[in-house]
């Protein structure tokens, strides 16, 4: 390769650019005529990454704008785009909104939440899954965000979810916790965790993941615990499985911090419904589309936290849900 | 599309890193995962400590420096297996970086930056000024890289790359040029990384992972459209891979390909790139086709280091 001359390299890769370049414009022009039909809206959704609480909360996006009166193809337009989990590809899916005639951009997790907040200025951006967008300099503050920014924070209500251990196993006296050391998100929510398992009397034994693969070893290093909480981590949630599983062999009960993680298997939570959480966001930006100024729109969290059970995973773990709690529950897995 | 070139731009100077251990030194540094993030660590740490952010970002550099260092050393020093090598410390790194952080992501969006200036007259994503200043600055530093690799010091690195036990035998220190050679490249890296955090308005802990991949792909694709005939070409080559990496995701991007393929897509271009210009041109040009076929399994046999270097190494002896 070294000995061939530059010439001939470039006139190969040049007639390789020309083609893909042509067959690129061909495609991209297809999209943008749809889009400039009618006088819909064109609405940017930037997801971080695949994960199934942030595909729900699209999902729910979505469907407040149905209800909304709004029709997908007709009067909006969603145009979504995934930065596979990279961190600069959210930068420039951020970047490429910018210039995209959009009216309003949803950021779905906090690297495209600060990737569109840095870059895109003169469109409202709506974001969620945002655990704490305070801390994470997305908004000045969740009263007032104060600029073009605002959305939904997926913070959970840990000391309630904390709260069923205790009403499930009255004996426990040790919480396991696994996390990825690389989410912001589940830092917080540990924090959180701490505090409510003392105030419970329990002592808390943790370990941090750096990829889903570590999680079963993780869970296995926690030892002799009672109970394994589950944050609402996206590496946690990618291979619930593992811990699941390990749980289940020995005898651990497990609560989970959102809905999804119960369907995979914990036995309790009170919380975050996400698509829920999305659909609170499409209303937000429905009423940012209407006129409503984002800078004064404070943050929203899910007001009323839902208790999703299955009781047949309780089983598994060899304890048998309260009749109350089963009362309470407003979802029940089977 | 602007965006996509200042990223570019900005992620050449980790190219060039790159581009010194895989191309000269001919030493595979996985270290970079971890580095890269340690710049943004650094600089991120000491900018919202309300340090000025110049500064914050050399003590960014500073810190892929000692990074790369520790690499070196455990290679040349520990005798471990150079790419192992890289790893263990890329792998330590993402504790210390979660250590220098505190936390896995810190924001920059509110804080005075390198960036700022630009950002506040408006010149970052939208005009070309910020493209241009960016591209002066990078074509700097790939000057410095080209004087540095003529020195009497850069050709030992060279030749170290080229025939270690050589240049061994003319008394050079291999150990103390491989080391260096690693130091550099890690603070160029950590440097581009505190650059980055700061342009993205955030560092995360999560910013470095894959990072040599697209390093790598960068300098493929780079010396694939320009050549690597003379060190001028090949450095920048490298900064032009980069920029057309990220070229390239911007287009797969806008024609909404499915994110879940972007790698395949990028290993297949990159492939290409390797592939095309060796057939097309071997096909037309029957005289290099005994070239081509007496050395086809060496895609990097250093014509740059042995043509500037002035040591030529017969094929038999690599």
């Amino acid at each position: 390769m070294a000995v061939t001359s530059i010439r001939g390299k470039a006139l190969a890769f040049a007639g390789l650019a020309a083609t893909a370049a042509l067959a690129l414009s061909a495609c991209s022009s297809d999209g943008s005529d749809a889009g400039s039909e009618s006088d819909s809206v064109s609405v940017g959704i930037s997801q971080f990454v695949q994960a199934p609480p942030l595909d729900a909360a699209v999902a729910g996006f979505k469907q407040a704008f149905a209800d909304a009166g709004y029709v997908e193809g007709e009067t909006v337009e969603f145009t979504e785009q995934n930065a596979n989990g990279e961190v600069p590809t959210a930068t420039t899916i951020a970047q490429t909104f910018a210039g995209d005639d959009l009216d309003l951009v949803l950021a779905v997790a906090t690297p495209s939440a600060q990737a569109a907040m840095q870059n895109i200025t003169d469109v409202p951006v709506l974001f969620t899954a945002v655990t704490d967008p305070v801390a994470a300099d997305i908004v000045e503050s969740n009263e007032a965000p104060g600029s073009n920014v605002t959305g939904t924070s997926d913070m959970s209500p840990v000391a309630e979810q904390i709260a069923l251990v205790t009403e499930i196993d009255p004996g426990a006296k040790k919480l396991g916790i696994v996390y990825s050391s690389g989410e912001v998100n589940s830092e917080v929510q540990v924090e959180l965790a701490r505090e409510a398992a003392a105030a419970e009397g329990m002592e808390v034994v943790e370990q941090t993941v750096t990829n889903a693969g570590e999680l079963k070893q993780a869970t296995e290093a926690l030892g002799d615990v009672d109970a394994i909480y589950t944050p609402s981590d996206n590496l946690v949630v990618s291979g619930l499985g593992s811990i699941i599983s390990v749980a289940e062999e020995r005898g651990i009960l497990v609560i989970g911090s959102d809905a999804q993680h119960v369907e995979g298997g914990a036995a309790a939570t009170l919380g975050i419904d996400y698509e829920q959480l999305g659909y609170q966001t499409g209303e937000m930006a429905v009423r940012v589309l209407e006129g409503a100024d984002p800078a004064t729109m404070a943050v929203e969290t899910q007001g009323e936290f839902e208790m999703t059970v299955n009781p047949a995973a309780a089983e598994r773990f060899g304890f048998e849900l309260p009749q109350e709690m089963l009362d309470r529950a407003a979802n029940v897995i089977e | 599309m602007i965006g996509a070139l200042e990223l570019g731009l900005l992620y050449g100077v980790m190219a060039l890193g790159v581009y010194l251990t895989f191309r000269v030194l001919n030493f595979p540094d996985l270290t970079v995962d971890g580095s890269l993030t340690t710049g943004a660590a650094v600089a991120a740490a000491l900018i919202t400590a309300g340090q000025n952010p110049l500064v914050a970002t050399l003590a960014g550099t500073g810190a892929g420096v000692v990074a790369g260092v520790i690499t070196g050393l455990l290679h040349t020093k520990g005798k471990i297996d150079g790419l192992l090598a890289g790893i263990l410390t890329m792998i330590a790194l993402w504790s210390i970086n979660l250590r220098i952080m505190g936390k896995a992501n810190t924001p920059l969006l509110r804080e005075e930056t390198l960036m700022s200036p630009l950002r506040d007259a408006g010149w970052i994503g939208k005009t070309w000024i910020a493209v241009l200043i960016f591209a002066v600055l990078v074509f700097a530093l790939k000057l410095v890289v080209d004087w540095f690799l003529s020195t009497d010091l850069g050709l030992a690195i060279q030749a170290t790359g080229n025939n270690e036990q050589m240049i061994r035998s003319f008394g050079v220190n291999t150990d103390g040029t491989k080391i260096l050679t690693l130091a550099i490249s890690n603070g160029l890296v950590a440097l581009a990384g505190a650059l980055v955090a700061q342009y993205q308005g955030f560092a995360d802990i999560s910013m470095g992972i894959g990072v040599i991949l697209i390093g790598l792909a960068s300098v493929i694709l780079g010396q694939a459209v320009l050549g690597q005939r003379t060190l001028f070409m090949a450095s920048l080559a490298v900064i032009v891979g980069s920029i057309l990496y990220r070229l390239i995701i911007f287009f797969a991007l806008s024609v909404g390909l499915n994110p879940n393929d972007m790698r395949a897509i990028t290993a297949i271009l990159v492939v290409l790139a390797l592939l095309l210009p060796r057939w097309g041109f071997l096909k037309k040009i029957p005289s290099l086709r005994d070239r081509g076929n007496r050395r086809p399994k060496d895609p990097e046999p250093d014509a740059v280091a042995s043509a500037t270097t002035g040591v030529t190494v017969p094929a038999a002896e690599r």
